[in-house]
């Protein structure tokens, strides 16, 4: 393997410090400026759409059907609240509520039922946990689009389709297979002397998976949480199926409002936004965990 | 590289570094040692148990019963057979929205994968590393829908609105500073100048020295350039005449006459023809006077072009038929180039220092070390970000639903979307939907495959 040649060359250099290549050192010095300018304009280039949506949402309607939201940098006058008060007398608050009615629970039952499941597959052995482990890594790729007929059918015939719970257990079916698949992985990596102390003092199962495990995954833990939360947070399909008018989250409310795209900017721009604000609070407040979920297996 | 067991999309090859943390080295699974605590696989059951009801009745009972459902008709009482398989390969939409989602998976994959790292390769040179990827990764956290939102104001027809079309056209104007007059036109009487296909054309032949006529209304005098000034009548020999805007602000003024308040119409092109055959073309000047240099005697018609009246450049329509998946293929890139960069910039960081500097050492340039050995380690990643990718574009829904205006939805569609618009979203056909799911089950399945095999071959 390519990886063998390069060890050897690796021992043979590692004793000398590490320097930089001439020709390195060259392009460093010479591009470096060239390079700060470039990686500063693509940066204010992966701002300027979130930034431009925050301005149109607190700048006047009038303003907003005349001119571009830039010019509010030379007329800071154009900025008001006002989109905000107007969207929160739309009802708009109630679609915040219920966002958070489907997603925390969501979250909730997702990492309790995937932690169970993933310390079976890690540390308790019984006939076929290797097949069944394969068939949870392979549901890892199924499109939700095949489950949206069959459940729409099977939550009708419960009587809870369009209802929060049926959103909810939708999304904690959906999110089982990577939880599942992210949790295992983590409890094989804790060293196994720990579990088996424990099983000497002669604690039971759950007592092991509640006070040894649980506590000991708190990272994978908070990547998972952080995973699920901004996938069902940011949700529109499921939403759009399974959650009628009254139940409906952010995103489909934001959807209906879609079609007039043009004259109610000044109610989707606030909306749009205040329906981002949580997730990116989050995402600045968790980004380690953040990544390090999507290291350990990024399949959604 | 090849002893350690991280998950199928995991990154594999890239070092602690990436796998620290939530995925901590995952070993090969050791049985507990058995003995008198070993727990009973009754035990297991328990603690598999809600995980394995909820997987079997929401996630594999749906698809054996998508599989049923896809041979029935819309009612779901006929069997007919493969007839909806048939219709996703035969009917004209369908096949538009096959060809949408093969564009997106031949593009999207490859631009997004090339673009991370980029950025990756990049950013280890900068000391404002870190805030250069939070601020490219950030839309990973927003919402599609928002996003959706986001790039329908940036896409905006409206140069004064839509960002994208402003940058475009303030280039634009630097390079073509041709100003038309959309909306201009000759009065409709007999002694103004007629219009014909579009152009504005003298009734009489001119002579030289016989200044011609050709006054316009139909201009708002503010959307006169900044440099017009006051409307001049030509003098002295040769071919020549005014262009000008017969409206005089604030009123009075003759028709068809150059009174003292009319401005001149600067920039317009005018052509002197004579049988048919343009002789000669000249522009207007700030006052709208023209005048024919070396033309020979002669009897001439005057005429402006239809290319002085249309529409200066307003910008693409990105949000049009042709450009419409392109322009959702961008913000698609603007959500998910973070991902790519973090994932790829992880394995960089893997890469051992050394094996770079004794190839820099040995003479090799800055280009053949990425070639022949950071792009051949980093392989592994890039294998992952690229296979995300293409399952992610299979599966593209939300972007396409919400930045494609209702008109514009037939030519931007693609599978994901298509199945829910027939069996949900007015179509009523969930005989089809149901195809179109299993289809779309059907090309992810290579990469169900693939999934698999790594696993069990990193469990051994």
């Amino acid at each position: 393997m390519m990886a063998t040649a390069t060890v050897e060359r690796t021992v043979a250099n590692s004793a000398g410090a590490p320097k930089r290549g001439v020709l390195g050192r060259v392009i460093d010095r010479l591009g470096g400026g060239f390079l700060q300018a470039l990686l500063i304009v693509v940066a204010l280039f992966w701002l300027m759409p979130t930034l431009g949506l925050l301005i149109v949402s607190i700048r006047g309607e009038t303003f907003n059907n005349s001119s571009g939201w830039w010019t509010a940098f030379t007329q800071p006058a154009q900025l008001t609240l006002a989109n905000y008060s107007d969207l929160l007398a739309t009802g708009f608050t109630s679609s915040f509520w219920n966002t958070i009615a489907i997603t925390v629970p969501a979250t909730l039952l997702v990492i309790g039922i995937a932690a169970m499941a993933g310390y079976a597959f890690a540390w308790i052995e019984f006939p076929g946990r290797d097949a069944v482990f394969l068939v949870v890594v392979a549901l890892l790729v199924v499109p939700i689009q095949i489950a949206l007929i069959p459940i729409a059918k099977l939550y009708g015939s419960l009587n809870i389709f369009g209802s929060i719970p049926g959103v909810v257990l939708f999304h904690v079916a959906f999110g089982l297979p990577f939880a599942i698949f992210l949790l295992r992985n983590f409890f094989a990596g804790i060293p196994k002397e720990l579990l088996e102390a424990a099983r000497m003092d002669g604690a039971g199962e759950w007592k092991i998976f509640a006070t040894v495990v649980f506590p000991l995954a708190k990272p994978a833990i908070a990547s998972l949480g952080i995973f699920q939360f901004l996938w069902v947070w940011n949700d529109l399909l499921v939403a759009l199926v399974f959650a009628d008018t009254d139940n409906q989250p952010m995103t489909k409310a934001l959807q209906s409002q879609m079609r007039q795209f043009g004259t109610n900017v000044d109610i989707l721009a606030p909306g749009a936004f205040l329906s981002l604000i949580i997730p990116l609070v989050l995402f600045f407040a968790f980004q380690r965990y953040f990544v390090q979920g999507m290291m350990a297996g990024s399949v959604k | 590289m090849t002893d350690r067991s991280d998950g199928p999309q995991a990154t594999r090859g890239d070092g602690k570094s990436a796998a620290r943390g939530a995925s901590p080295e995952p070993q090969p699974t050791t049985p507990p040692a058995k003995g008198a605590q070993g727990p009973t696989p009754r035990m297991a059951l328990w603690f598999l148990l809600p995980a394995l009801i909820l997987l079997g009745a929401m996630v594999i009972y749906p698809i054996i019963f998508s599989i049923f459902r896809s041979f029935f008709d819309s009612a779901g009482d006929t069997f007919v057979g493969a007839d909806n398989y048939t219709a996703i390969f035969t009917d004209a939409s369908m096949l538009t929205t096959i060809r949408n989602n093969l564009i997106w998976v031949v593009i999207a994959p490859i631009l997004v994968t090339t673009i991370g790292l980029i950025f990756a390769v990049l950013t280890e040179r900068i000391k404002w590393a870190t805030a250069f990827k939070l601020i490219v990764f950030m839309p990973m956290a927003v919402s599609l829908m928002a996003s959706g939102v986001i790039f329908r104001l940036v896409y905006e027809q409206d140069p004064d609105k839509g960002v994208a079309n402003a940058v475009i056209t303030s280039v634009g104007d630097v390079f073509d500073s041709s100003q038309g007059y959309p909306g201009a036109r000759p009065r409709e009487n007999d002694a103004a100048p007629a219009l014909e296909n579009g152009a504005v054309v003298t009734r009489q032949p001119i002579q030289a020295g016989q200044p011609a006529l050709l006054p316009l209304v139909g201009l708002k005098p503010d959307l006169l350039p900044a440099d017009a000034v006051t409307a001049k009548a030509v003098t002295g020999p040769g071919v020549g005449g005014t262009v000008w805007l017969d409206f005089a602000p604030g009123g009075g003024g003759a028709v068809g006459k150059i009174d003292d308040n009319e401005k001149g119409m600067p920039g317009v092109t005018v052509e002197a023809v004579q049988q048919g055959a343009v002789k000669g073309t000249t522009t207007t000047a700030a006052d709208g006077s023209f005048t024919f240099a070396g033309l020979p005697a002669g009897d001439y018609v005057m005429r402006l072009p239809q290319s002085n009246f249309t529409a200066s450049f307003g910008g693409v329509s990105w949000l049009g038929p042709t450009l419409i998946t392109p322009a959702i293929i961008g913000a698609f890139i603007w959500v998910w180039a973070g991902f790519a960069m973090v994932l790829i910039a992880a394995g960089l960081a893997a890469i051992p220092r050394d094996a770079l500097e004794a190839a820099r050492i040995d003479g090799a340039t800055e280009w053949q070390v990425f070639r022949k050995i950071t792009v051949p380690l980093l392989s592994p990643v890039l294998v992952v970000v690229f296979v995300t990718m293409i399952i992610n574009t299979l599966k593209v829904f939300d972007l396409v639903f919400v930045i494609a205006p209702g008109s514009v939805q037939p030519q931007a569609n693609v599978i994901a979307l298509e199945m829910w618009r027939v069996s949900f979203g007015g179509g009523g056909n969930q005989g089809l939907g149901s195809a179109l799911s299993i289809f779309l089950l059907v090309l992810v399945l290579p990469f169900m495959i693939i999934n698999i095999r790594r696993f069990r071959r990193e469990q051994q």
